[in-house]
């Protein structure tokens, strides 16, 4: 089945993300996706670039609302997302442990809804 | 009592909880084989405990009174169920047994009986060590979660049903014979040894279920060696964890930073814990059987003994190895054996071991690449070293062990 690991970042380690391909942070994000590569349950993944850069719309009785910044204000803020095919929770929430981003942010594992649903919503 | 505060209360009914946890929730469940009741009437109790006993002052006998309080609860419970469930045997049982000891504040403890309980066959073995946990140190669930890596509801969950299946499921509580006793044994001292979770700590490749339960571990050992002091297994599986906690200091720099074993500082290392560890490993020796534990607990032996000679013997880590592998070949202890006979024949002899164990039970096994990208590292294997390093650091879930490894892959 199927698991989202949907990936938290504090205002501190978004700060954190650069180019430097020599940068330890990134080597430690490289490593994980290649483990998660490696071990076969890798699905997909990406990054979102910072809150700030987030524009929120909606729609209430006919009228347009646009927002700034992310859907939330909250000091953690979605960073990304990573699909992998797991047996089990249990061993989707070891690899949420070894997810650089649970040592400094937090990581929330959730199951991809059943496919039939997904299709339904996709076509 | 007067003149004791408040708060020194606390910490008394806190400590005799700590003690006497697992020796009344064994008497009471002995023979109804109702664990969970038994802990929620001790729960109660000590509920009660802490409202009457600041109030009145702590009693002469602090478990013979929590279990006077918690039978009355159990037996209510238990009332209560039957008549529901109309059958009254259990009931007159406990109610017989109880009547007995009124007499005196002594009660047989059945702790023993509830740790081969806890670790039966028919129960999932990975629910061996949280019901240990639980049932004997009084641990919640929550606490339990954490360490297993579960989230607190299915833990919980887990548990509950485990329970169930002790009730119902005609599990008894007892010691098993001596045919079988080997093998039940083990399944208790594996238990213990799981809530340690230190599998191996050579290199960077550090285990990490249930670290944070290591002093519950060895409380459950020393328990277990007080109810069966004449197996030489359970000596040797606290001689081992002694061991290891006597390094817990030095695995850490004064910055957080991993120390590997290799570089710690031996001078720093607990004496007193060695020393104790050394005199369990030869008191299981001298019984003549040996197993699994006093072999792990020998080869940490021979580490500790650095700390007085100022070097490793690694032909004779190497020795105890071959004699664990014969008996426990599993991936921990073949990825340390590599990793000993690299040190004592060099880095091609140890990656030619690494390289005879099936690449597809190593996929998300972290201590195996961390050895690997060490070994090939030295040979000057330099992009099949970053490979294995990146591998390594993948699977590191110790943000300072990833960190170590990051700063050696360079």
């Amino acid at each position: 089945m199927q698991f989202a690991l949907l990936i938290y970042h504090s205002p501190e380690e978004f700060a954190m993300r650069k180019n430097d391909y020599s940068d330890p942070h990134l080597g430690a994000w490289r490593a994980y996706y290649k483990a998660l590569v490696e071990a076969g349950v890798y699905v997909g993944a990406n990054a979102l670039e910072v809150p700030e850069t987030g524009t929120t719309v909606r729609l209430r009785e006919g009228k347009r609302s646009v927002q700034d910044g992310p859907f939330a204000e909250t000091k953690e803020q979605l960073a990304g997302l990573i699909i992998l095919e797991l047996p089990s929770i249990d061993a989707a929430l070891e690899w949420a442990a070894r997810c650089p981003g649970a040592s400094i942010g937090a990581v929330e594992v959730r199951p991809l809804a059943p496919e039939a649903m997904r299709r339904g919503f996709t076509g | 009592m007067n003149g004791i505060n408040q708060e020194d209360t606390h910490r008394i009914i806190e400590r005799v909880a700590r003690e006497s946890y697992g020796r009344l929730v064994a008497y009471l469940s002995a023979n109804t084989r109702d664990v969970a009741s038994a802990e929620d009437a001790l729960s109660s109790a000590l509920v009660a405990a802490l409202t009457t006993w600041p109030r009145d002052g702590v009693p002469q006998n602090p478990e013979a009174w929590l279990l006077t309080a918690a039978r009355h609860s159990f037996i209510d419970h238990l009332r209560h169920r039957q008549v529901a469930e109309a059958s009254e045997p259990t009931l007159l049982l406990l109610r017989e047994n109880s009547a007995e000891m009124t007499l005196s504040a002594e009660f047989p403890d059945e702790r023993l009986k509830l740790l081969f309980v806890c670790a039966h066959p028919a129960i999932d073995s990975a629910m061996h060590t949280p019901l240990m946990l639980q049932t004997v140190l009084g641990l919640d669930a929550v606490r339990i979660a954490h360490a297993f890596l579960v989230s607190p509801t299915t833990m919980g969950q887990r548990l509950v049903r485990a329970k169930t299946k002790i009730r119902d499921g005609g599990i008894q509580f007892e010691v098993p014979q001596e045919r079988e006793l080997p093998q039940r044994l083990d399944a208790v001292l594996e238990a213990i040894y799981a809530a340690f979770g230190i599998g191996w700590d050579d290199m960077a490749g550090v285990d990490q279920r249930g670290r944070d339960l290591s002093e519950e571990a060895i409380w459950l050992g020393r328990v277990l060696l007080q109810l069966m002091p004449r197996e030489a297994e359970v000596r040797g599986l606290l001689a081992l964890m002694l061991h290891c906690e006597a390094r817990r200091r030095t695995r850490r720099g004064p910055d957080g930073r991993y120390i590997p074993l290799s570089e710690q500082d031996s001078q720093q290392w607990s004496m007193p814990l060695i020393e104790e560890a050394e005199g369990h490993l030869a008191e299981a020796a001298s019984r003549g059987r040996t197993g699994r534990f006093q072999l792990e607990a020998a080869i940490q032996s021979v580490h500790a003994e650095r700390a007085r000679s100022g070097r490793t013997e690694w032909t004779a880590v190497v020795l105890f190895y071959e004699q664990l592998i014969r008996i426990s070949p599993t991936l921990g202890t073949r990825t340390g054996y590599a990793a000993a006979v690299a040190e004592a024949n060099g880095p091609e002899a140890g990656l030619a071991v690494l390289d005879g164990i099936d690449p597809d039970d190593v996929s998300v096994y972290q201590p195996y690449w961390a050895v690997r990208a060490h070994l090939l590292q030295r040979l000057g294997k330099t992009p099949e070293a970053g490979d294995a390093f990146d591998r390594a650091i993948g699977l590191a879930e110790d943000p300072a062990v990833r960190q170590f490894l990051l700063q050696r892959r360079g």
